[in-house]
């Protein structure tokens, strides 16, 4: 109300001030992400702008569903992301716990759990290389207790089948920022209710599962959808720490990309494609899920049920 | 039976429950310890090769230290200096931009009530989700063809894509706590809209901008696909340079070029927590990073 009066005197309707004021924001979604969605369709359809045009068709899609390279790179992208975000979720709720209960040096040890958020993961992944490697700092710590006595001999944690590197660096990269939210959750009066439960009677469990729990719950659900999104399709650190055969999507879909032979451009944008339909099925599905299984309270209260 | 046992409670349970406390504390004495370290741990092998000139397995720590690497950071005949100068200047214009389009998006949708609301929040909110590489592919073309390509200013527009939706959203939130009273005494008492906006509005949204205006930076300045898919091998930024130094035997300058992409953001973030004053939650942000 107060903002139609002001905007009134300044002469705008509120609905054109409105629209001003979200025009430059939504150009720049519009444009480069409406826009990139859109032409990537469109290209993996066989559409190429500025060249002379090829027939529709969804022969590229249909190539993805016999090739046995994209079959394998779908499952091995679906585990790393699930399990990255999974292992992640449930340990930044343990250290957010951890550090809320912690009293002495817990300014100091706040600030060692944030001090990778800013890191970029590329960094993160060359980290790892040189951690987990072969003849990494992982790999010369067992040699100097006697566990191991060549590169050859350790174990093989980057470049492998089961992606154990690109885990590692997901992990260490997510776990502070779920647990930071999850800290900001924890701050807001939550301490009180438990109190009232424990002089209620309610054991340790009973105060995590009913207490805590729901009060989190809305926190741990949005971060972990950011993060299984951003380690699904993620390209550096799979790209740095994986292995060439099978690749995970996002890396697949870039080889594509820069193929030289431009016919398989509408293969890579079909890639690309699945990958935005996958995540964006995930996270709908993940969010109705959530909504349903972990918060049948609220909904009643919502539909006076 | 709990009328039985009843008197039996108080004499029992205080030593359990010290017990119980005990072992909750001895847990906690080794695991936090161990989740710091965890944390930690990575940065050991950047630091150590980073003052490496020869490191050979399987020694723990390096048998013949050198300046070398980092001393190569500053030297003006490296391509080092110029990644550097392309990755400050690419990422303090997408954090002024973005800023300004926040500062914009950010008082519609923290203080305007109007149809569509939804919608739009969820515009926003889809490039968070969606990859930024599938998005990308598909618009990399139009780059080429309005001579984006290979340009900074390219590069500055694609790290956009990524900055602005979380710039909008945070900005959305630090509107919603603004107290618009002070907006319409200011008013009463004479001011113009741009004296209440610079006098008022600005200085209330001023910190939140900053922290803001630190993600939108953060986000271009380790972003490293979006980089190589518009800037081609031209716009060499510090995540570029990392990655082909990664590639090479030059160990010691990779992780020399590692700590130079550690250290700012780092210290930006002790800027920002001080900003901040210890709340958590839009640190977020650094998530995507």
């Amino acid at each position: 109300m107060i903002t139609t009066r002001a905007a009134r005197r300044r002469g705008l309707p509120q609905g054109l001030a409105t629209l001003l004021l979200l025009a430059p924001a939504l150009g720049v979604v519009l444009v480069l992400f409406g826009g990139g969605v859109v032409m990537g369709v469109l290209a993996s359809l066989g559409y190429q702008p500025f060249l002379p045009g090829r027939d529709l068709s969804l022969d590229a899609y249909r190539g993805l569903l016999d090739d046995v390279e994209v079959r394998r790179s779908l499952v091995l992208t679906f585990r790393i992301a699930l399990l990255s975000t999974l292992v992640s979720a449930v340990l930044a709720v343990g250290a957010a716990l951890l550090l809320r209960g912690t009293r002495r040096g817990r300014r100091a040890a706040l600030l060692v759990f944030q001090l990778n958020l800013p890191v970029p993961h590329l960094v993160g992944a060359a980290a790892m290389l040189l951690l987990l490697g072969q003849s990494g700092l992982v790999s010369r710590l067992l040699f100097a207790v006697g566990l191991v006595d060549a590169p050859a001999a350790a174990p093989v944690l980057t470049n492998d089948a089961v992606g154990w590197a690109i885990m590692a660096e997901y992990v260490w990269k997510e776990v502070p920022f779920i647990g930071v939210v999850v800290l900001a959750a924890l701050s807001g009066g939550v301490s009180d209710l438990e109190d009232a439960a424990r002089s209620l009677g309610a054991g340790a469990w009973s105060r995590f599962r009913f207490v805590v729990l729901p009060h989190i719950t809305p926190a741990v659900v949005s971060t972990s959808i950011i993060v299984f999104a951003f380690t699904f399709g993620s390209y550096e650190v799979p790209l740095l720490l994986g292995q060439p055969f099978p690749a995970t999507l996002p890396v697949v879909a870039y080889q594509a990309y820069s193929d030289t032979d431009l016919t398989a451009r509408p293969r890579a944008m079909a890639i690309a494609v699945l990958i935005t339909f996958l995540v964006v099925l995930v996270v709908l599905a993940y969010s109705v899920l959530t909504e349903r299984v972990l918060r049948p309270a609220e909904r009643r209260r919502v539909t006076g049920t | 039976m709990s009328v039985l046992a009843g008197p039996a409670v108080p004499v029992v349970s205080p030593p359990r429950g010290r017990a119980s406390r005990s072992w909750s504390a001895a847990v906690r004495a080794v695991s936090l310890p161990l989740l710091l370290a965890g944390l930690v741990l990575p940065f050991l092998p950047l630091l150590l090769w980073a003052v490496a000139e020869r490191y050979p397995y399987p020694a723990l720590t390096p048998t013949v230290t050198s300046s070398r690497p980092l001393r190569l950071l500053a030297d003006p005949t490296s391509e080092v200096l110029t990644g550097l100068v392309n990755s400050v200047s690419i990422a303090v214009a997408v954090a002024i931009i973005a800023a300004l389009i926040g500062l914009s998006a950010g008082r519609a949708l923290g203080l305007h009530q109007f149809r569509g609301k939804r919608l739009v929040q969820f515009l926003l909110l889809a490039p968070v989700i969606v990859p930024g590489l599938a998005v990308t592919l598909g618009i990399q073309v139009f780059f080429i063809r309005y001579g984006l390509s290979d340009t900074r200013r390219g590069v500055v527009l694609v790290h956009l894509l990524a900055a602005v939706p979380y710039v909008s959203l945070v900005m959305s939130s630090v509107y919603a706590n603004l107290d618009l009273r002070l907006e319409d005494q200011a008013r009463t008492l004479g001011a113009g809209p741009v004296q209440v906006f610079l006098r008022i509005t600005l200085p209330a949204v001023a910190p939140g901008l900053a922290v803001a205006g630190l993600f939108a930076f953060l986000i271009s300045w380790g972003e490293y696909v979006l980089t190589l898919l518009v800037g081609g091998g031209a716009v060499k930024t510090l995540p570029l340079l990392l990655y082909s130094y990664l590639g090479s035997t030059d160990t010691p300058v990779a992780a020399a070029l590692g700590l130079a992409l550690v250290v700012p953001p780092v210290l930006l973030l002790a800027v920002t927590s001080r900003l901040l004053s210890g709340e958590g939650t839009p640190l977020a942000g650094f998530g995507r990073t």
